[in-house]
């Protein structure tokens, strides 16, 4: 049984992940994984279908995820959005802010260090895809 | 200058405790060093040839004497009672030990003051023109502008983990003072129709593939400023290179697409990003803005200077500039003192400079990327009191831009990336150029040192540039000519084969004795090596 | 010879193995021979050294001489503030 990190209440899907090339000819798949090197845009025409995406994170250090992340979010995706891989507990509140709800990591993730990073900041400076108003916003309304 | 509020405060605050929690998981065994380093890097603390290493950040390189005092202390409290001034406008020190970082940071953030992205693949300290707010010829201050993207990029979530580290410069006069083109992204801000605007240059830098940054936009309005930004770096974090760390700058990609290209995936972008509302309104940066307000100038002030004290005649003739407000001046202190260490100051010297930028200069300072320091609003009538304090002090050197005002990176003395070292071959060249008068008939010569291809200490922008290699174990240094920095930016080439220690020193002076025998009036070296080309020098250099 | 280095983890001072601990002073460093990487995995895992590689040297008078200039600078500290090294004795360049 792996871990599953979920910021969500709805049921999780438990269908199997495909690819994003096998996307197009299984008009019936519900939950797809996309690689880091994959496009999140060649995911778009799919969303309606969709209620799971689990973004890749070969390394900690490969950044795209957070990148598909936000396009997925911007493009109207509710679905759950999972971070899957080599994703480090500090890590976590970035990739909430970019949209992703649910996280499966390689190591164990300590869930008291994970509460407090995810409480730390009041206040952000930009916006994202999460829905925390910038400082700006509060400075002039 | 900026003044935090409470939501600055509070984010600055908040990170103190959450590094505090990181080094103490660090130090109790839940992390490894693996897992740690990231964090770490990411708020500015390296693990160096001798010691952890702690960068702190001056956004725009600008500060008040109260933070400097800041430096200063955490120098005697928590180091060995100096600093080093970097060619970033930051300052690092040296000797840091992991257990008080928490309380270094704590003790900035009571200064308003922080280490955030000072290292890591992320957007860096934003620089800017050490004389912003001060320059006769500037459009305006570009300082709100890179204080509004020193905000925006706080902790951005969605790039944190770039392909590689991004830095930012903005400057808002022709003359370039900060290396614009030589940054990830440089923001020239232009007036067009009474409106203020940037034009954008993206994919400049120096390092292993030194490249000038090509246009990508020409004009971009201040309340489409974020959205464009975001765009650029978005497309740079989906496509940037991340097979190779050798690769993955920027300037890579756009050199691989082509600027054309990357200017119209970077249009696209924007068109979608644009639509996201992440712009903040234009009263944030008129907010910004009112704390930049020009001081509290004395008017009617005397423009006359008593040059009857010859030394003190050559340090104004040398380091101090012209203003744009009457019976005021710019100072620049240099950190070049020959024999010294390029941009290390003592506690007692930081601590003067603070004291004088309160007395005697609206209460600021400035760090250069030449690792020098100015006050950048002195009255006329007190240079001479500022110089004597300067003098006592041993940082009235006057060299700047002169061929002893050496940039030079820490090198293999410090640093654990290095090959070689910079900081002796700096002191060699110094002590040789060491008489006054020489220096300034050869005047304007930048010389600028790297220990390693990753060219911290800039020497491709160098009009004289030396690297520092490693031959099979034996320190070798190589040389170029050619290189500027400034608004005529080019990169050095390299000279031929390179020298050990003293040979380079010796070619260095076989290259400005060159200059010296045929250069035209008024030339610089830079000038004369342009005119006359590659060949001859290299003729005079090897013979 | 084969002798280790690494940093120590709170204070970030150079150390190098004895045989037994950790000695800031290099003099003090003995051959690991064979055993380093053994060595240092443990040392590494009880957190009494961060950082930690093995470097090659070569017997000195004064004790192990790093063969790379960079470890021998690591060794005797900053060679442009003698004031701040504690192992002076290290000469840099060779010959």
């Amino acid at each position: 049984m792996v871990d599953v990190i979920r910021f969500r209440d709805d049921a999780a899907n438990d269908q199997p992940l495909v690819s994003v090339e096998a996307l197009s000819g299984q008009t019936n798949a519900t939950a797809v994984r996309l690689e880091s090197d994959e496009d999140a845009r060649a995911l778009l025409p799919y969303l309606n279908q969709l209620a799971l995406i689990e973004v890749a994170f070969p390394t900690f250090r490969d950044g795209r995820g957070y990148s598909a992340a936000r396009i997925l979010r911007e493009a109207g995706f509710t679905g759950e959005l999972r971070a899957q891989g080599d994703v480090l507990v500090d890590q976590i509140p970035s990739m909430r802010r970019c949209g992703f709800d649910s996280f499966i990591a390689n190591a164990p993730v300590d869930q008291a260090t994970l509460d407090k990073s995810l409480n730390r900041y009041d206040h952000v400076y930009q916006p994202a895809a999460d829905a925390a108003l910038p400082v700006w916003k509060l400075r002039h309304g | 200058m900026y003044q935090y509020d409470k939501f600055d405060q509070a984010i600055v605050d908040a990170r103190v405790e959450e590094f505090r929690d990181q080094v103490n998981r660090r130090i109790n065994g839940e992390m490894t060093e693996d897992q740690f380093k990231p964090l770490r890097l990411m708020n500015g603390l390296y693990l160096q040839l001798h010691a952890y290493m702690l960068r702190v950040a001056i956004p725009y390189g600008t500060l008040s004497g109260k933070q400097m005092r800041m430096l200063g202390h955490i120098a005697r409290k928590y180091d060995r009672d100096y600093g080093h001034f970097t060619t970033r406008q930051n300052i690092q020190y040296n000797w840091i030990k992991l257990e008080d970082t928490p309380d270094i940071l704590a003790d900035l953030a009571s200064v308003e003051m922080h280490a955030i992205q000072t290292s890591g693949n992320c957007i860096r300290n934003i620089s800017s023109d050490q004389y912003a707010g001060a320059a006769a010829d500037e459009v305006a201050d570009p300082r709100p502008w890179a204080e509004l993207l020193r905000q925006w990029s706080t902790f951005h979530p969605e790039f944190s983990y770039l392909p590689r580290k991004f830095k930012i410069a903005v400057i808002a006069s022709q003359e370039d003072r900060a290396a614009m083109r030589l940054h990830d992204i440089g923001l020239e801000l232009v007036m067009r129709d009474g409106v203020l605007g940037a034009r954008v240059f993206v994919g400049g830098g120096m390092g292993r593939t030194p490249m000038i940054a090509p246009e990508i936009a020409e004009f971009v309005k201040a309340d489409d400023l974020l959205s464009y930004l975001e765009a650029c770096l978005r497309v740079y974090n989906r496509y940037g290179r991340r097979d190779n760390a050798y690769k993955a700058r920027i300037k890579i990609l756009i050199h691989e697409l082509g600027a054309d290209e990357y200017r119209r995936q970077v249009a696209e972008e924007f068109a979608h990003v644009k639509t996201l509302g992440i712009d903040p309104p234009l009263a944030e940066l008129e907010r910004i803005s009112a704390y930049f307000a020009p001081p509290a100038y004395e008017q009617g002030l005397s423009d006359e200077i008593d040059r009857s004290n010859p030394a003190f005649a050559h340090w104004v003739d040398q380091n101090v500039k012209a203003h744009k407000q009457p019976g005021y001046a710019i100072v620049n202190i240099s950190l070049k003192p020959v024999g010294g260490i390029p941009g290390d100051a003592s506690s007692d010297q930081i601590d003067l400079m603070a004291d004088l930028a309160e007395k005697y200069g609206f209460d600021e300072l400035r760090v250069t990327h030449a690792q020098n320091i100015v006050l950048p609003f002195v009255a006329k009538r007190d240079l001479f009191t500022v110089w004597q304090a300067l003098d006592a002090a041993g940082i009235a050197n006057a060299n700047l831009d002169l061929v002893t005002d050496i940039i030079a990176c820490p090198g293999l003395d410090y640093c654990s990336l290095a090959n070689a070292r910079s900081i002796p071959v700096a002191q060699k060249i110094a002590e040789r150029f060491a008489d006054a008068e020489r220096q300034r008939d050869i005047g304007e010569l930048k010389l600028k040192i790297s220990g390693c291809i990753n060219a911290c200490g800039h020497h491709h922008a160098g009009h004289i540039g030396i690297l520092g290699v490693d031959k099979k174990g034996v320190e070798n240094y190589q040389l170029t000519l050619g290189g500027s920095g400034a608004e005529d930016v080019s990169i050095g080439k390299i000279t031929g084969p390179g020298f050990d220690e003293d040979g380079i020193v010796d070619a260095v002076e076989r290259a400005v004795e060159k200059y010296r025998a045929v250069r035209v009036e008024g030339e610089r070296f830079i000038d004369t090596y342009r005119r006359v080309g590659a060949d001859s020098f290299k003729e005079a250099i090897y013979g | 010879m084969k002798i280790l280095t690494g940093n120590d983890l709170k204070t970030g001072d150079v150390i190098w193995w004895t045989g037994k601990s950790w000695s800031r002073h290099i003099g003090e460093a003995v051959d690991a021979g064979d055993n380093g990487e053994a060595v240092l995995a443990e040392e590494s895992a009880a957190q009494r050294v961060n950082a930690a590689y093995i470097v090659d040297a070569a017997a000195s008078p004064n004790g192990p001489l790093p063969l790379h200039i960079k470890d021998r600078v690591r060794a005797a500290g900053p060679t442009v503030r003698a004031d701040l090294g504690i192992n002076p004795d290290v000469p840099i360049v060779k010959g």
